[in-house]
């Protein structure tokens, strides 16, 4: 029952490594060429395109991860810095009133933002210092852009 | 006299059901800065109208040695009471009981008191605090939570269904309250996540705390999975209490009506909206200004906050508010706003309770970001909830109404039962600056200034198409209002539209884009 799960596992290798992730590889690496192959990364076919997918060598029968370019490539969390204050919305910088070095708190204004048919008025979020501006008036900022930077 | 004596067995019994898991745990949960599951249930409900049921149920487990282990009343407390008269039912979960666990008799106690509030159509209330499913049960608690589901989605749009989330909710548990209408938390005390921050660690290897996961924060600004957020537990109990003033208690009845009240606004509301249509306001000092008593009830208020949406009264009668908000990202709809709002509309029109949309938006959010998180999904949900919705609909455009945006926010087009407009109001397809480029982009670049002919193509255009009389000229405004009257004009109508009646083509149900 095993040796036919195997043999089917190997003949369809791509299904299996799709729904598993993990897929038991057709070669078996003895003890020897375990170190080789560790860090080795493996390539499929999956229909045209061509997966390169880290493996892993575990009692010396290497498996398929599904640790693929992808995986590695992804937008990783990190935790958002409350000194950097960025952009939310694209748009052109009509009106500064932020200037380094000065003592704000919160609600004040920041600067205000000409977006979508509005002077968006955009706050302080919180009390602090500005240690420098990075927009001058007049200029045209994408959305996620880093505008001010604050120190506490 | 053989009764007294069993009498006496019945209370000995009961007292030693209510202590619940012991004054060890119940002493942990207090430390944690927790209420007990009991005193929740006394702080929310009127006093002296709970009562409880299933007190003496047992597990029935036998793997793990659960059969030697005693929980009381299995880990959650059921029963049905009144807040400010209306009827409830009710669950707790007690995390002083084997961490609130969910077992097959623990799911069961739920299931039967979900079933008892279908059955008399009352709205339901659950308190979310357990730690997760009782492995020791196996299969049994997964099947527990399938029940509960199940039953969530039986009961939508029947009767209300409230959770909330005080103390950790995790895996498949979340889904309870997800299937729900209105979700509370409270700061650093709940806990809402599928995978906790150990398993995110192991597989992805980042490293994040329990709260920014999914803490009240995050799940009131960031996921939008909460619609109320507050900093302790009895203010917590605070917002159910009003909320529940707010709706009705099924989906047959309308919310309880209130004796009529003027609104208690200082400033004139013309005095609101700027004249200069790039200046944004804050939208909801229009509502408060039109609202009995000024009071205005906002659900999920810290998220996607560029559309406002809430409770208030007019003469007494409870209404929905759906409201572009220019002071956040101008006003726009983008995915998160057109979400909160269709949902929104769909449970004031599951519950009977009229809508009053607040028009001022420049558009749907243009952008790569926009496109390819969905706008045109999610933004074809708010067309679907606003189409569907046969409660009175009424619309009054304050300033800026323009393309999508304008047919999206409750237009006559879907069925908007009166529609109003202020003087200032702008009707068009586009704003007037991208209008005049492609119109007159040959006289444009043609000119000798091209800058000046612009500027003066623009002017024309503002003047000929930047006006509520277009619109008004087509029949597609019912009437062009002084700000002076909507209060006026809305309390007439929902007068008038209170028998309305719109039958929809026969169906099982209709695909909604979600």
């Amino acid at each position: 029952m095993a040796k036919s799960g195997a043999v089917k596992a190997g003949a369809k290798e791509n299904a299996g490594h799709r729904k598993t992730g993990i897929t038991k590889n057709k070669q078996v690496v003895t003890g020897k060429s375990v170190k080789e192959n560790a860090d080795r990364d493996i390539t499929t076919k999956c229909g045209d395109r061509k997966i390169t997918c880290k493996s892993l060598v575990i009692d010396g029968t290497k498996y398929r991860t599904r640790h693929n370019k992808k995986f590695e490539n992804r937008k990783k969390w990190y935790n958002p810095d409350p000194n950097k204050i960025i952009s939310v919305i694209p748009g052109t910088v009509l009106k500064l009133s932020a200037a380094e070095g000065k003592k704000v708190s919160a609600g004040d204004d920041m600067l205000v933002l000409e977006a979508m048919k509005m002077k968006n008025r955009i706050l302080f979020p919180r009390d602090g210092v500005v240690k420098s501006v990075m927009v001058r008036e007049g200029e045209k900022i994408p959305k996620g852009f880093l505008m001010i930077e604050m120190e506490n | 006299m053989a009764l007294k004596r069993k009498i006496q067995e019945l209370k000995k019994k009961r007292e030693l059901v209510l202590q619940g898991g012991g004054e060890a745990a119940i002493e942990k949960q207090v430390a944690m800065g927790k209420m007990t599951a009991r005193d929740r249930i006394v702080a929310l409900l009127d006093k002296d109208s709970f009562h409880e049921y299933d007190l003496f149920v047992e597990h029935e487990a036998k793997d793990f040695d659960m059969d030697k282990k005693i929980l009381y009343g299995d880990g959650v407390i059921v029963g049905t009471g009144t807040i400010y008269g209306a009827p409830i039912c009710i669950f707790a979960q007690d995390f002083t009981v084997a961490g609130g666990s969910l077992g097959l008799m623990h799911s069961r106690k739920i299931t039967k008191i979900m079933d008892h509030a279908l059955k008399m159509k009352m709205p339901l209330i659950g308190i979310n605090d357990s730690g997760g499913a009782r492995i020791q049960e196996g299969v049994n608690s997964l099947a527990g939570y399938g029940e509960i589901f199940f039953r969530n989605t039986l009961n939508s749009g029947v009767i209300p269904q409230l959770s909330v989330i005080l103390g950790p909710c995790a895996g498949g548990a979340v889904y309870s309250p997800a299937l729900t209408d209105f979700v509370f938390v409270v700061d650093m005390i709940s806990k809402m996540f599928i995978t906790g921050p150990e398993v995110i660690k192991t597989v992805l290897g980042e490293e994040i705390s329990m709260e920014d996961l999914g803490g009240a924060k995050v799940h009131s600004e960031i996921s939008g999975n909460a619609h109320f957020y507050a900093e302790s537990e009895p203010e917590c109990f605070e917002q159910i209490k009003k909320l529940i003033t707010f709706i009705p208690w099924n989906n047959m009845q309308k919310a309880k009506k209130f004796p009529p009240r003027e609104p208690k606004t200082s400033y004139q509301i013309e005095d609101i909206v700027p004249e200069d249509p790039k200046q944004p306001y804050d939208v909801r000092d229009v509502v408060r200004a039109i609202v009995d008593d000024s009071d205005f009830f906002e659900v999920q208020s810290r998220w996607a906050e560029n559309i406002v949406v809430g409770f208030g009264r007019l003469n007494g009668e409870t209404v929905g508010f759906v409201c572009n908000q220019p002071l956040v990202l101008a006003g726009v709809l983008d995915v998160d706003s057109s979400d909160k709002a269709s949902r929104f509309i769909r449970f004031c029109n599951a519950f009977n309770i009229p809508i009053i949309t607040f028009v001022d938006i420049p558009g749907y959010l243009p952008g790569v970001d926009q496109e390819h998180a969905g706008v045109i999904r999610h933004g074809a949900k708010v067309l679907y909830a606003y189409s569907e919705a046969t409660v009175p609909k009424m619309t009054v455009i304050l300033r800026k109404a323009y393309g999508g945006g304008y047919i999206a926010m409750s237009s006559r087009h879907l069925r908007a039962d009166f529609v109003f407009a202020w003087p200032g109001a702008e009707i068009a397809v586009m704003g007037p600056e991208g209008a005049a480029n492609i119109i007159f982009r040959k006289e444009i670049a043609a000119a000798e200034d091209p800058e000046k002919m612009r500027k003066q193509k623009v002017k024309e255009y503002k003047e000929k198409f930047a006006n509520p009389y277009v619109a008004a000229a087509r029949g597609y405004i019912d009437a062009v209002i002084e700000p002076e009257e909507t209060r006026k004009l809305l309390l007439h109508a929902i007068e008038v539209a209170g028998n309305k009646a719109v039958y929809l083509p026969k169906k099982k149900h209709g695909i909604p884009p979600f």
